[in-house]
């Protein structure tokens, strides 16, 4: 791609007060931003630029800030992808203001997306689920799209990337701007295993008002989305609502009625989006969707015959419920000093964990 | 007439020599206390002069000066009085000069001229042996504290005539007989393992943390049972030795809070400050530096219920005093130094409302919520726990069960084995148990087999295991191996250490 023809995407891009569905448009009419460019001023005024619009985009200090969104780009190594380029995500395309480029560290995977949001304030039982969740969707090879955000986002990026799986964050602000700073280094194992994209240039700060357009790219991206957990006035029901406008699947885990937490993705289900208390229900809906999907589960589970018959026993105790070393101990009869032994065995196979509760539980 | 008699004050838990001179004098009747004394000191005057009356003999109406010397040291305390008013007594003509002379004398009066016990009295006696004196005159009823200091004829005296009698030789004082105290007595603990129902991951890490003197940490729901396990820690930490058991009782001897029957500490201390506790009555302090919690659990436990109550400021002061196992106290007055080498286990929540995680119970609390809530405990205190463990709730089941649980003593037998492992392992380079190992010498003690290497690596790899947890971890397997008697560390007690590691696993960054 050259820089040069990179820099009137941008100019357009950066171009504000001009609608997104407006350059969406005019890109869609002329095919390219560099025609865009060269177009006559009747053509962008019809299109529904202004005047001072028109005078911004044509003036010199655009195209330096053009020029320094490069330079910054190629130093931070982030990608910037058009509309028009293959690697940008194809479902993301389809939506009705997709944004003309997003920036982007690490590979976007070519896989069906299924994203999954909810509260910042999400309980433990939220981030169980949604880290369990996702978890499991990237077993069945999908793609986990996040906002990143405290909560429900870091609980569902930390599960796909326990298991191994792709997942891609959507900031609300520049790439180089981290927010929640805590997550550094969450954001640096996503950018390995899949990546962080952005339609904001590096440098942008979180803003409030960046939040909700950021939802629009997370539900975009995927085939549908997964509400965890949710009060009443949360931003996921944003991202449920764009989920909605551009055709794609609601989902939403319930919870209980007295708790406000959890009221939000309750009235989500009571206003019809498909209730959700296993992954099964995910997949099953998607076969119906917009693309079929082929449940295929990765076989990550070690065959029985490689287990000992102690493991074994541990195995078929945890698939009837969650529990405490000790009290395996009691169920299989084995000494709690052995079975620390066995327990971090399996842990390392990665057929069990410990649960946030302290209770081990089976990887399904 | 002046006359002298001596006696005792206490810098810490070491006593110095103090002389008690009287001179009476004509003039103005007056009675003066001079030589730095302390308020208790002061109101010795009125005391003393009760007393004596009191007792059938005459205050002398004459000008009475009393000098505490060394003059230049603050001396504070009621067990000045008997000397007190024994030197008045003398330069009054009641008692022959130098009568006294082989003594050293420490009593408080009562109005009525009998004696009451006071504090501190055992480090007192010892100093009396060490400063040379044959003879020690002391409260009966503190007469069983020091029964234990060989070599020194103790006169217990019950009221002031008596005293006067002794030394006029009218009616002399029986020596108290020296008493035999076999520390090896059987201790009975109030608190035993064997009432414990279930709870078995919690109490093979307490067997675990006694064996290595590692602190601990449990964190648990509330009525989990977390200060039930606590609270019976006591009664399987090996014995004390005679000469721990006199450190320990020095301590509470010098507070005063000996019981009157056991003439020394056999058990090992379990402390519970309450979290409002101040950082002084923590580690010690006042204008006249007292011992504080961390002292009274020398050789034993202190033990930090709700740990992230605790002000932080309050919770970081204890990291000098467990590193060094002393207290430094400095004070306008003196600097003074307590022993400290306690086990430190604490006892937390998951989160403020405590049923984070709960299956059974609503929590509001975020996931960020109960990561702050135990955030609350910096860094470098979290450092030196290096046990944390997850107590679930008591289930039903376990509480109506009848089955027989291990008691504390036979627990013990398997810690006093294991320290005894360790106690010849360090006889060289000076520490006692596991958790002190440190740097160089973890890498020479803790010898890890192939297969423990390869585990290690592999668990640190996936389970997210921090840099800091390796060391924390090497020690734990150290002790976990000397339980089963193994100098070699094998892949099973490196499995077995890690599960201690729960908060580093399941709180992520």
């Amino acid at each position: 791609m050259m820089t040069k023809d990179l820099e009137y995407w941008l100019r357009l891009s950066c171009l504000e007060g001009v609608k997104n569905t407006i350059k969406i448009d005019l890109i869609t009419a002329l095919g390219d931003a560099i025609k865009v460019y060269g177009a006559s001023k009747e053509i962008l005024i019809r299109a529904g630029f202004s005047k001072e619009n028109y005078n911004t985009y044509y003036s010199e200090n655009l195209k330096m800030e053009a020029k320094g969104i490069i330079d910054r780009c190629s130093k931070e190594k982030i990608k910037i992808l058009r509309i028009i380029d293959e690697e940008y995500p194809e479902m993301l395309k389809y939506i009705p203001d997709p944004p003309i480029l997003v920036y982007v560290l690490g590979t976007i995977p070519k896989t069906n997306c299924i994203a999954i949001v909810g509260s910042r304030k999400a309980s433990g039982y939220g981030t169980e689920t949604a880290s369990k969740m996702a978890f499991n969707l990237v077993c069945s090879d999908i793609t986990i799209v996040s906002g990143m955000a405290r909560g429900i986002d870091t609980a569902a990026h930390n599960g796909a990337l326990e298991a191994g799986g792709k997942t891609v964050a959507v900031l609300g602000s520049g790439l180089d701007v981290i927010y929640p700073p805590e997550n550094k280094d969450l954001m640096k194992r996503i950018t390995k295993s899949g990546a962080v994209i952005s339609e904001y240039p590096p440098g942008t700060p979180p803003s409030t008002k960046n939040f909700p357009c950021r939802n629009r790219i997370i539900s975009g991206m995927s085939l549908g989305t997964l509400v965890v957990e949710a009060g009443i006035k949360s931003g996921s029901l944003i991202t449920a609502g764009c989920a909605l406008e551009q055709g794609r699947e609601v989902f939403a885990i319930p919870g209980n009625i007295n708790c406000i937490n959890s009221a939000g993705t309750n009235k989500l289900i009571k206003d019809g989006a498909k209730m959700v208390t296993d992954v099964e229900d995910v997949l099953e809906e998607l076969n119906f969707g917009i693309a079929p999907l082929e449940k295929k589960r990765k076989s990550r589970r070690i065959k029985n015959n490689q287990l000992s018959q102690k493991e074994r026993k541990i195995i078929s105790i945890l698939k009837i419920e969650d529990l405490y070393d000790e009290e395996l101990s009691d169920r299989a009869s084995i000494k709690l000093t052995e079975l620390f032994e066995i327990l971090l065995d399996l842990e390392l196979k990665g057929l069990i964990k410990r649960s946030i509760n302290g209770k081990f539980m089976l990887i399904t | 007439m002046f006359s002298k008699v001596f006696t005792c004050a206490l810098n810490g838990l070491d006593g110095y020599l103090v002389q008690v001179e009287a001179d009476i004098s004509n003039g103005i009747p007056a009675f003066d206390i001079v030589g730095l004394a302390g308020t208790p000191v002061k109101e010795a005057r009125e005391r003393v002069k009760a007393a004596i009356n009191n007792s059938g003999y005459r205050f002398p109406m004459r000008r009475i000066t009393i000098n505490l010397a060394p003059a230049d040291t603050r001396k504070d305390g009621s067990g000045f009085d008997l000397p007190v008013a024994l030197g008045v007594l003398i330069s009054a003509g009641e008692i022959p000069q130098n009568s006294l002379d082989e003594y050293m004398v420490i009593g408080e009066l009562a109005l009525d001229g009998s004696i009451r016990r006071c504090s501190g009295l055992l480090c007192k006696a010892i100093a009396a042996r060490e400063l040379g004196f044959k003879k020690l005159m002391v409260p009966f009823d503190n007469s069983s504290e020091v029964s234990v200091v060989k070599e020194l004829e103790i006169y217990p005296v019950g009221k002031l005539s008596d005293a006067v009698n002794h030394f006029r030789g009218n009616n002399p004082i029986e020596v108290l007989p020296p008493k035999e105290i076999s520390i090896s007595q059987r201790n009975v603990y109030q608190y035993d393992f064997a009432d414990v129902k279930g709870q078995k991951n919690a109490k093979r890490a307490l067997e675990v943390a006694a064996s290595g003197g590692h602190n601990l940490i449990m964190i648990g729901s509330p009525g989990s049972g977390k200060t039930m396990l606590a609270k019976r820690l006591p009664s399987i930490l090996p014995d004390l030795t005679f000469d721990e058991s006199l450190e320990v009782t020095k301590i509470y001897s010098v507070l005063g809070l000996m019981p009157k029957d056991s003439p020394i500490i056999t058990e090992r201390p379990f402390r519970a400050p309450h979290h409002t506790v101040s950082s002084v009555s923590l580690v010690g302090g006042g204008s006249n530096p007292k011992p504080g919690e961390v002292s009274l659990a020398h050789h034993g436990v202190l033990f930090l219920d709700e740990i992230p109550e605790f002000p932080r400021r309050n919770l970081d002061v204890l990291r000098q005093p467990i590193e060094d196992g002393i207290a430094n106290i400095s004070r306008i007055n003196a600097t003074v130094t307590y022993p400290c080498r306690f086990m430190l286990v604490a006892a937390a929540n998951p989160c403020k409302c405590g049923y984070y995680g709960d299956p059974t119970r609503v929590c509001n609390c975020t996931f960020r919520d109960a990561e702050n809530y135990l955030a609350r405990l910096s860094g470098p205190l979290m450092d030196r726990i290096d046990i944390q463990i997850r107590v679930p709730a008591v289930k039903y089941d376990d509480l109506e069960n009848d089955r027989k649980e291990e008691s504390s003593e036979e627990i013990k037998k398997r810690v006093n084995k294991a320290r005894k492992i360790q106690h010849e392992r360090y006889k060289k380079v000076g520490i006692y148990c596991n958790a002190h190992l440190s740097g160089p010498m973890l890498r020479e003690f803790c010898k890890l087999d192939k297969d423990s290497k390869k585990l290690l690596r592999a668990s640190f790899d996936k389970l997210n295991l921090s840099a800091r947890a390796h060391d924390r971890i090497l020690k734990v397997a150290r002790t976990i191996a000397d339980l089963e008697e193994s100098e070699i560390i094998h892949s099973r007690y490196i499995s077995e250490a890690i599960q201690y590691r729960t908060l580093d696993r399941t709180i992520r960054g």
